[in-house]
């Protein structure tokens, strides 16, 4: 399939995405690397007029010590993420999320602040974010703002972006001892999560140390956090408990691979081994 | 739009819609037509080529955002008649049979490769896990990226060293 | 010098990993228009108007047409083709290429655009308005069977024919009542997407003056496709010429003569331009036919001992929405195989074949013989749990002739087997698995209550291919012969060419052909071209399906190449003036007994052949023959497969561990090629058993088109296989091959579902239905402990 027609803007920097966005509005689309907005142009369920190409904005990729966080650009290919030594002692888990995306063909080419500014449920990175405890960094007409993960992801592939905003930065509190544990249930390798879980621990050098971050993938309109979860072990309750409340304040999709009642098991599994990996 | 970037080592230049994938742009404008289409969801690799060196979807990528890019298509491999070291091993190896998802699959091996020179199976399994193949059941394609690691591992090793 | 029996490297291979093998997607002619489909979107439907204003007016478009007129332009002589009728009453509604009046699937064409562009002719089929009428959809064989809706409003009853075997009822009746266990089982195949890597696609293009078309296919088939498209269209067979380039992968898919390809050929035809087309992913779960599709009932009987005396089989076979080129029959090819590789007695078969509102179901790998295989191997471990033997033993006491070697032995099924020896097979196959270490592993895990259980599956398959004397297939009512037809010659300067008519598709029959020829004339193979696949090249051929390529094919090759030997015994009989009986071939050169310094190498006999300066009195110059061979008998490969399993029991996730296959497909040709053959069958079984599912709703909506949801599995999915061969030749055919192509798929599916099976037996788990999704497996085992 091919995508149907738009206008070309390739953005010069980040306040020309910006003018482009604010002079288009809702018409216009930005692109990254492209990897979650082209499959979609491509069975012409996403036909914006115009398409922002902001992938040659190489000031957006980085990785920096922030000094209490990491600071990731939004352009930050995933690959890169995931190879990054900064990365891997400061926040372990998201360098192996952003292993885990895809295939390496996408890992290549997709980037970090493009997969959050998505929103896909399904998707693995915005579940790390939330896990992490991170936040991201938006820049509009009137400067930036810093946005919890906790408040981007507000509906079904929609976040609380405005439709002029460009997300520029990802950041994570730096965890050098936080331990951590992915799992990702799936078919093949290169599927999306028929359900997932990102957790951590942040060990004692963190500002919250000992508190337990639990995120979901695939269990509902959006990428959540396992509230109930958190909750519980915030106040004792033993792992199996716990997890027992995995799908709390969920709403699974049902689908070819999972209805409700099976995505609730597994959620409450793979809590139940992530909280195990913990320790 | 133009759009002028560097495939297999020459200067290419072709005036494109803003809507044309890269995969089409070298099928169609450039006639390189060794890179395949196999799926429209970004699933089978048949497109991977190697956008800087590095293995890409082309069916996912705009062909303006390569401008100024190095692209290597399986036409741009060989050197000369010489096959290079993954296409030999794919030979040796049998790794292939109807050849549909082979330049990707060739391709998609040797960015694995020039990553970790060395994997294991289970390594090299999971790193083709973004290229479908139909025929060979991957038993020898893995044999065969297992073979050349092994045989032509100083290649591998200088071109890890490249990166 | 012998070549055959070595593994040879392909030398199909620079070509396909350079780049320079050229697809027909990669063909491209001055002019050329593209066509864009306009494809229905309800399952069943009138059509109550089609506009094509807003499309006519898009940019690069040259036409835009609808069915009806294209009816009235008179592009067809016929409705599509289907050459198997298997009864005389079979019910056929006629199937041309564009609907009109009503749609029978999601998918079939409505309108075709023809623009300048692949871009545009998708931007403008977009803009084609159909509206609908819409009537009640027949989704499923079970709602067919009830003939409440129709799938088609004119039929009577969705049943399209009722084909039975049954050699003798009164038998088959004894032995049930005879019997001391019994099984019934139900089993489902579901329908396949048989995803060739490369989706199918067309260009025609037409020789204006000469009223001639060229029509490149990715088809498995371009002998069929020239025939048949002739019949059908009116065009003469002698100005069509059909070409299929290099074809990427085709595992019965590409056998078939499809709307696109006879649209591309009428529209180049008429309009003088040429006409293409390139199916896309999704687009291919509707426009090219799908596979399986059935509901099975198998009933076995059995003494005491677990020895079988009737097998009974009913079948309730969903044809989809119209009967495409082989379609009613793919069921019947495993009807002579339910029996498996069993000593059974009493044998009935039944079919019914039945219409509903879907693609189109047909050929896919093994077509009708993974079924048989699948339902008789799970149902001889469903007996074996009721007698209380192991799954090895309940097969070693009904192996035909114990076990032993056999030649030419006739089963119930009213056919021949040319030639098994099972036994050993099995041996092979649980001493390279490891059997009894498997087994102590499995009792380990479930004495610890370990969460993830071993299951150890075994298949023993026989299967039918090499299809097939031609009169066998005339008594089935199949519309074509099966002979197979070659040219071998050698050219001047000494090399030899050979003119196959069958037409691989990644199978690697120029390697393998040259290997034949190379030893028959003692030539270097690379010394031998092979020319196939153009029915300019090769007008005469039956093509590549059903792995009849070798055994009917292959051996044309080596009896043509005989008869080349015979014509240069004569001319060198003749210039060496020594007797033809005195003469001796070796090593590619004529020598006579007695007098070794007397030689002449049949390249020398090929080119005095050529001048024809000193040729015996009458002879015709040229060293070149032909052969057309009609085998005796069908081929019987057979083979034992075994399948490792980790059940986690958690979350119902099976993981293949261990695949062992133990295969015999008679003598070899190149090895390096028949193990590519079982590896690539193997995983399509497994991937039936594990992971694919063509999940039609109940609307007649296809909810998985694309590879992002139906679940093609990729490397990392599958472990190594461990391969190992036995050779039992086949008597039917002087080179002692059978054939491989299907014989891995054949094998897999029920050697994995019995391990599952397996797994799962100590929860009383008996059944897990393909395929065994972790939700499927994680349901059955929470319903079996409540």
């Amino acid at each position: 399939m091919i995508p149907a027609s738009f206008d070309y803007v390739e953005a010069a920097s980040a306040e020309a995405a910006i003018a482009a966005l604010t002079e288009h509005g809702d018409e216009a689309k930005l692109m990254a690397g492209g990897h979650s907005l082209i499959p979609l142009m491509r069975f012409r369920l996403a036909t914006p007029s115009v398409v922002v190409d902001i992938s040659r904005l190489s000031d957006l990729s980085y990785v920096r010590d922030g000094g209490d966080h990491l600071a990731i650009g939004a352009l930050t290919r995933h690959c890169e993420v995931e190879a990054s030594d900064l990365v891997k002692s400061q926040a372990g888990l998201l360098a192996h999320v952003a292993g885990q995306v895809g295939d390496p063909q996408v890992r290549h080419r997709g980037t970090i602040g493009g997969s959050l500014a998505h929103g896909d449920p399904a998707s693995d990175l915005p579940a790390a974010l939330l896990a992490l405890g991170g936040s991201v960094v938006a820049r509009g007409p009137g400067g930036e703002r810093v946005i919890a993960a906790s408040d981007l992801f507000t509906g079904f592939l929609e976040t609380a972006l405005a439709p002029d905003e460009l997300l520029t930065e990802v950041r994570v509190p730096k965890g050098p001892d936080t331990t951590w544990s992915f799992q990702k249930f799936n078919r093949r390798a290169q599927d999306w999560a028929i359900v997932g879980v990102a957790a951590c621990r942040n060990g004692a050098g963190n500002g919250a140390a000992g508190s337990t971050g639990v995120a979901l993938i695939n269990m509902g309109q959006t990428p959540m956090l396992a509230t109930a979860v958190q909750s519980a072990l915030a106040s004792g309750a033993s792992a199996a408990d716990a997890a027992a409340r995995a799908a709390e304040g969920t709403q699974p999709p049902e689908d070819l691979n999972g209805d409700a009642e099976y995505r609730t098991h597994l959620a409450q599994v793979l809590v139940g081994r992530a909280l195990a990996e913990l320790g | 739009m133009q759009v002028d970037m560097t495939v297999n080592g020459q200067a290419r230049s072709a005036d494109v819609e803003a809507r044309t994938l890269l995969v089409y742009h070298l099928r169609d404008a450039l006639g390189l037509t060794g890179t395949n289409v196999g799926c429209d969801t970004s699933s089978c690799g048949a497109c991977t080529v190697l956008l800087n060196g590095e293995s890409v979807k082309s069916c996912t990528i705009l062909a303006a955002q390569v401008r100024g890019a190095e692209v290597t298509t399986i036409e741009g491999l060989a050197d000369g008649t010489s096959l290079h070291p993954m296409q030999q091993a794919f030979m040796e190896c049998h790794g292939l049979q109807c050849g549909y998802c082979t330049p990707g699959m060739v391709l998609a091996a040797t960015s694995l490769l020039a990553e970790n020179p060395s994997p294991t199976e289970a390594e090299v399994r999971e790193g083709l896990e973004g290229n479908l193949c139909r025929c060979t059941g991957y038993h020898n394609i893995v044999k065969a990226v297992l073979h050349t690691a092994e045989h032509d591992a100083d290649f591998w090793q200088t071109q890890a060293g490249a990166r | 010098m012998t070549v055959v029996g070595t593994p040879l490297k392909r030398k199909e291979d620079p070509k396909l990993l350079t780049g320079e093998g050229k697809y027909v997607d990669d063909i491209h002619a001055p002019g050329e228009l593209w066509m864009g489909m306009v494809r229905s979107t309800m399952a069943h439907a009138t059509i109550d108007g089609v506009d094509t204003s807003a499309a006519a007016a898009m940019p690069g478009v040259h036409a835009v047409y609808t069915g009806a007129q294209l009816m009235d332009m008179g592009l067809w002589a016929a409705p599509l083709p289907c050459a198997w009728p298997v009864t005389p009453d079979m019910v056929n509604p006629a199937h041309y290429p564009v609907a009109t009046g009503e749609v029978h699937h999601v998918g079939e064409i409505i309108a075709v655009v023809l623009a300048d562009t692949r871009a545009q002719a998708t931007d403008a089929a977009e803009q084609v308005e159909v509206s609908y009428g819409p009537l009640p959809a027949v989704a499923s064989i079970a709602e067919a069977r009830t003939d409440g809706a129709k799938a088609h409003s004119e039929l009577a009853s969705n049943k399209s024919y009722t084909w039975a075997l049954v050699p003798d009822p009164a038998a088959l009746d004894a032995a049930f009542a005879a019997a001391t266990h019994h099984v019934t089982a139900e089993f489902t195949q579901q329908r396949l997407i048989p995803t060739p890597m490369e989706p199918r696609g067309v260009l025609a293009v037409p020789g204006v003056a000469g009223g001639d078309v060229t029509l490149y296919s990715s088809s498995q088939v371009p002998h069929f496709l020239k025939i048949l498209l002739a019949a059908t269209t009116g065009i003469p067979e002698s100005k069509i010429r059909a070409i299929a380039p290099a074809v990427g992968g085709g595992f019965g898919a590409k056998l078939n003569i499809n709307p696109d390809e006879s649209l591309a050929l009428t529209l180049a035809h008429k309009l003088g331009r040429p006409v293409r087309w390139t199916e896309t992913r999704s687009e291919a779960a509707f426009s090219t036919h799908q596979g399986r599709g059935q509901l099975q009932r198998i009933e076995l009987a059995a003494d005491a001992d677990g020895k079988l005396l009737g097998v009974r089989v009913h079948l309730d076979a969903d044809m989809g929405a119209y009967m495409m080129l082989v379609t009613p029959g793919v069921p019947l090819l495993g009807s002579f195989l339910y029996t498996g590789v069993y000593a059974v007695p009493a044998f009935g078969f039944t079919c019914d074949g039945w219409f509903t509102n879907m693609t189109p179901t047909d050929a896919y790998r093994g077509a009708g013989r993974p079924e048989a295989s699948y339902a008789i191997e799970r149902a001889m471990d469903i007996l074996a749990a009721k007698v209380g033997v192991g799954p090895d033993e309940i097969r070693r006491r009904n192996y035909l002739a114990g076990g032993e070697k056999f030649e030419n032995l006739a089963v119930p099924s009213t056919l021949v087997f040319d030639s098994g020896h099972y036994g050993p097979s099995l041996d092979l196959a649980l001493d390279k698995a490891g059997y009894a270490d498997l087994r102590a592993e499995q009792a380990r895990r479930r004495a610890a209550g370990e969460s993830k259980q071993l299951g150890i599956g075994l298949c023993t398959y026989v299967e039918i291919c090499g299809l097939a004397p031609s009169r066998a297939l005339g008594g089935l009512g199949f519309g074509s012969g099966g002979w197979e037809h070659a040219v071998v010659r050698l050219l001047p300067t000494g090399k030899a060419e050979v003119v196959s008519g069958s037409t691989p598709h990644g199978q690697g029959h120029e390697t393998s052909w040259s290997m034949i020829v190379a030893d028959k004339l003692g030539i270097d193979p690379a010394d031998v071209t092979v020319l196939h696949s153009d029915t300019a090249i090769s007008p005469l051929g039956l093509d590549t399906y059903g792995s009849r390529s070798l055994a009917v094919g292959g051996v044309a090759i080596a009896m043509a190449c005989d008869k080349v030997i015979d014509k240069a015994r004569l001319i060198a009989a003749h210039q060496m003036e020594a007797n033809p009986e005195d003469l001796e071939f070796a090593e590619g050169a004529f020598t006579v007994k007695g007098s070794p310094d007397k030689t002449m190498p049949i390249q020398a006999i090929a080119f005095g052949a050529f001048l024809a300066h000193n040729l015996p009195d009458g002879m015709e110059p040229n060293l070149q023959e032909q052969m057309t061979f009609d085998p005796s008998n069908f081929a019987f490969p057979f083979g034992t497969h075994v399948a490792v399993v980790e059940v986690d029991e958690t979350t119902g996730q099976v993981d293949l561990l261990r695949y062992v296959a133990v295969d015999d497909c008679g003598n070899q040709i190149n090895p390096l090629i028949v193990e590519g053959q079982i590896h690539g069958g193997i995983v399509q079984g497994v991937a039936q058993a594990l992971w694919e599912d063509a999940a039609w709703d109940a609307d007649g909506n296809l909810r998985n088109p694309s590879l992002l949801d139906y679940l093609v599995p990729s490397a990392a999915e599958m472990p190594s296989f461990e391969t190992a061969f036995t050779v039992t030749p086949s008597p039917a055919n002087p080179l002692g091959v059978k054939g491989v192509g299907e014989a891995g798929t054949i094998g897999s599916a029920a050697a994995v579902i019995n391990a599952v099976c397996d797994a799962l037996s100590p929860h009383g788990i008996t059944d897990i239905e393909m395929p065994a999704t972790p939700r499927r497996v994680w349901k059955a085992i929470q319903e079996a402990n409540q």
